[in-house]
């Protein structure tokens, strides 16, 4: 109390107005000089609605679900040796398997080439249709949502979830505050662990996982994606889209005037007002101001106030709108999904239009088709077999006892195939050289040799190659080195080297 | 220090009363939990500092309750690595080549060991990828002083060449020709002028040709033979070949008659284990000219 009665005498207040000025206290006085730079968090108590938007968040996120769930479980049989998972990034055999595609890592740009794709198709449906990304498919929304569904099960909806947490601790408090952890927990649990399917085979590692036989780095990211699902689903829900999401941010850049938005018609709406029936409509707006919109909104936002970046344009405010509109018996959509454009020439009559075809929508679908035909292009011509030749870096060349000169060369040959095959590499072009492998120089110069490698892997080898002095031109010769395979005889592969001798 | 808290007008929020010269600070308020985060990091290091080493001092730090400790790791990690090589070393310094090369495995492992081993004991004089240097041999060649078989050069980098103190080392002295006597100045530049026309270096029609092959046929022939293609069993190098470890120049050449050159390599038994040497014995055969 003491420093309340030292604030008034500073300001010059009379004794009479203490009183008054310990009510202020907080608000006007202390607040004045240290203002609070961090916020308390408001919860958000969404209400249930049903609706038009509602369905397609609902059947957006049966399917995102599944797919997610059901995806390491399909199975695609690639004959013995090979797993059986149609989708399965193994990182430990160094493979990444998608159905009848298999990549090794030195062909890791196709995941580069996909997530291209993606963030090309996100700026495209940004483009035109707005925030849908982030109201339908993103995961931090679908999860959410999920996680609001169970929570409206157990706990009910807004106004008994809003009483329950006014409540003291009571038994009925504390068994349904258990069940929907518990519930939430047994979901992130499931996250966590199909997370884990998409790199270990799907049935083992779930066996694995229940005897307590995988490894500590399975059992740490489960933990990892059961914890951050439970925490972000559950607890940071809106937080994650207004405070750690980078995509609000710059999505706009995307967006222009025939962008659609979930908007607020304010030509319509206002003046805004209670209404009773019988009542007449002149004179004012349509927005009885019920607050249905602010009360499904899962980030807790007044549509009204105008485009926001805590909006995640899901519509779920339009469902609730309409539901009131038809009730009062007023036009429906006074939320709507509409485009700026379109809202300006609304109140002055003009018909609509929807531009589709602007700068950057064909932008965006020119990179995506490109992108995509480079990568079905790429997928198409994509070899079974690669070679790679290492010329020696010392000795560049050996001169040998009758004159001639050596250079040697570390040659990796990639099998991607699943049985072992014969493969012949020569020189081409180079009439005079002979060949030989590392260690069998007895055999003798050869103008072609027989490199054998096992199924689905790098087979390496030490190549010698021997040319006359008068066959060498230059200090540094362009070469070929060509790869048949042996059972066709057919050129596979070849790589362009060099042959080093003295100036 | 803050002055007045106004709420701007063009966007409602409120201001934190700081202002700079007419320029007004918007109070956005971070979130509670973003500064417990931070709070939490801020324990998190503090229990890490406690766990690990961390606190630097004068001569010494604090290095943690768990005594853990990034050399000892690494000391762990490397005697945990060449545990895991003692089968492939016991099987090395047991088994003869033959067996050693029918193991595919066995080969890797000696071979890219060998290059390694060879960076760091042989490097020095016969150069990195063994290309030699003078008076070094080239080790990629297809020319051996002392033989190529893997059993020779085994052998070799055993016992040494002229390797005081080992009774197997190789033993071989050419004389000092000139130096101690036993050809005058001349004569040994007859003998320089017919050596170098075995191998097509110089002119086979010089009239000291004839000279030096008469003399060379009295007393060098005993060791580089009657062609003057060596002799592998006194380590006497081929005198018809491209490949002359002092040079090939004449003077190269008059020098070493006359004074003879005599390298020395040292030997390695004793000084690196018996499956170290087989590991350099592989990797030296495998780099281009082993027989």
């Amino acid at each position: 109390m003491a420093d309340v009665n030292q604030i008034p005498s500073k300001s010059g207040l009379k004794p009479e107005a203490e009183s008054h000025a310990e009510a202020a206290h907080s608000d006007a006085v202390l607040g004045m000089f240290a203002p609070s730079l961090y916020a308390d968090h408001v919860k958000v108590y969404p209400r249930a609605v049903s609706g038009y938007f509602r369905n397609i968040k609902w059947g957006v996120l049966i399917l995102c679900l599944a797919l997610y769930y059901i995806g390491p479980w399909i199975r695609w049989d690639r004959g013995p040796n090979a797993p059986d998972q149609a989708l399965l990034l193994d990182m430990e055999g160094r493979r990444g398997y998608f159905f009848w595609i298999e990549i090794w890592p030195q062909e890791i740009y196709y995941i580069t080439g996909l997530l291209i794709l993606g963030a090309v198709a996100l700026f495209l449906a940004t483009a035109l249709f707005g925030r849908i990304w982030c109201g339908y498919t993103c995961p931090q929304t679908v999860w959410t949502d999920l996680f609001m569904l169970v929570e409206r099960w157990i706990e009910g909806d807004r106004n008994a979830r809003m009483k329950l947490d006014k409540q003291p601790l009571s038994l009925a408090k504390a068994w349904r505050k258990i069940a929907k952890h518990t519930v939430w927990l047994l979901i992130a649990a499931a996250t966590g662990g199909a997370w884990i399917m998409y790199f270990q085979d799907a049935p083992t590692v779930t066996r694995e996982m229940l005897t307590g036989q995988a490894g500590m780095g399975t059992y740490f990211f489960f933990g990892l994606f059961t914890g951050t699902t439970y925490l972000l689903a559950g607890w940071a829900r809106e937080q994650v889209c207004t405070y750690m999401c980078p995509w609000p941010r710059f999505q706009a850049a995307m967006q222009d005037e025939h962008t659609l938005a979930v908007t607020y018609q304010g030509w319509r709406g206002e003046t805004r007002g209670s209404h009773k029936a019988g009542q007449s409509w002149e004179g004012r707006g349509d927005c009885v101001d019920c607050r249905a919109c602010v009360n499904v909104c899962p980030t807790g936002i007044d549509i009204r106030d105008g485009q926001q970046l805590e909006c995640i344009g899901c519509g779920l405010c339009i469902d609730a709108c309409d539901d009131i509109m038809a009730k009062v018996d007023r036009p429906l959509r006074l939320i709507d999904f509409v485009s700026m454009e379109n809202l300006e020439r609304r109140p002055k009559k003009q018909p609509q239009i929807v531009k589709l075809i602007r700068s950057r929508t064909v932008i965006y679908s020119v990179m995506l088709v490109v992108v995509a035909a480079v990568m079905a292009a790429a997928l198409l011509l994509r070899s079974d077999v690669e070679l790679n030749v290492l010329h020696d870096r010392a000795p560049l060349f050996v001169t040998l006892s009758d004159g001639s000169l050596r250079n040697g060369y570390t040659v990796k040959v990639l099998n991607k195939r699943r049985e072992t095959v014969q493969y012949r590499l020569s020189l081409d072009g180079q009439p005079m050289a002979g060949l030989f492998l590392g260690g069998e120089r007895d055999a003798g110069l050869q103008k072609e040799l027989v490199l054998d490698v096992e199924p689905d892997s790098v087979g390496e080898f030490r190549l010698f190659v021997r040319m006359p002095r008068e066959a060498i031109k230059g200090a540094s010769m362009d070469v070929e080195l060509v790869l048949r395979d042996a059972a066709t005889g057919r050129k596979a592969t070849s790589y362009d080297t060099k042959f080093n001798g003295p100036n | 220090m803050p002055t007045k808290i106004e709420k701007d007008s063009l966007t409602g929020t409120e201001t934190t009363g700081h202002e700079w010269d007419g320029i007004k600070e918007l109070n956005n308020p971070l979130p509670k939990w973003w500064l417990y985060t931070f709070y939490a990091c801020v324990l998190f290091s503090v229990v890490w500092s406690v766990l690990y080493p961390s606190v630097p001092g004068i001569r010494s730090y604090f290095a943690g309750i768990t005594g853990s400790h990034q050399r000892k790791d690494v000391e762990e990690k490397l005697s945990a690595a060449a545990a895991s090589q003692a089968q492939y070393r016991d099987k090395l310094a047991n088994l003869d080549f033959a067996a050693i090369r029918n193991d595919p495995e066995l080969t890797r492992f000696a071979l890219s060991g060998g290059r390694v081993l060879f960076a760091e004991n042989c490097a020095p004089c016969h150069q990195s990828g063994g290309v030699g240097a003078k008076g070094y041999p080239n080790l990629a060649d297809d020319d051996w002083l002392w033989g190529g078989s893997i059993e020779a050069i085994h052998q070799t980098l055993r016992n040494g060449i002229r390797w005081p103190g080992n009774d197997d080392t190789r033993l071989s002295q050419m004389p000092r020709f000139l130096a101690d006597g036993m050809l005058t100045a001349p004569q040994v530049n007859a003998v320089a002028d017919y050596v170098l026309s075995l191998s097509g270096l110089g002119p086979a029609n010089l009239p000291t040709v004839a000279e030096g092959a008469k003399i060379f046929a009295e007393q060098c022939v005993a060791c580089h033979g009657e062609q003057g293609k060596g002799n592998r069993e006194l380590g006497a190098p081929n005198l018809t070949d491209k490949i002359w470890l002092y040079g090939s120049d004449k003077a190269s050449v008059v020098q070493t008659i006359a004074q003879s050159r005599n390298g020395v390599m040292p030997a390695w038994s004793g000084r690196l284990d018996p499956a170290t040497i087989k590991m350099l014995a592989l990797y030296v055969h495998a780099l281009g000219g082993g027989e």
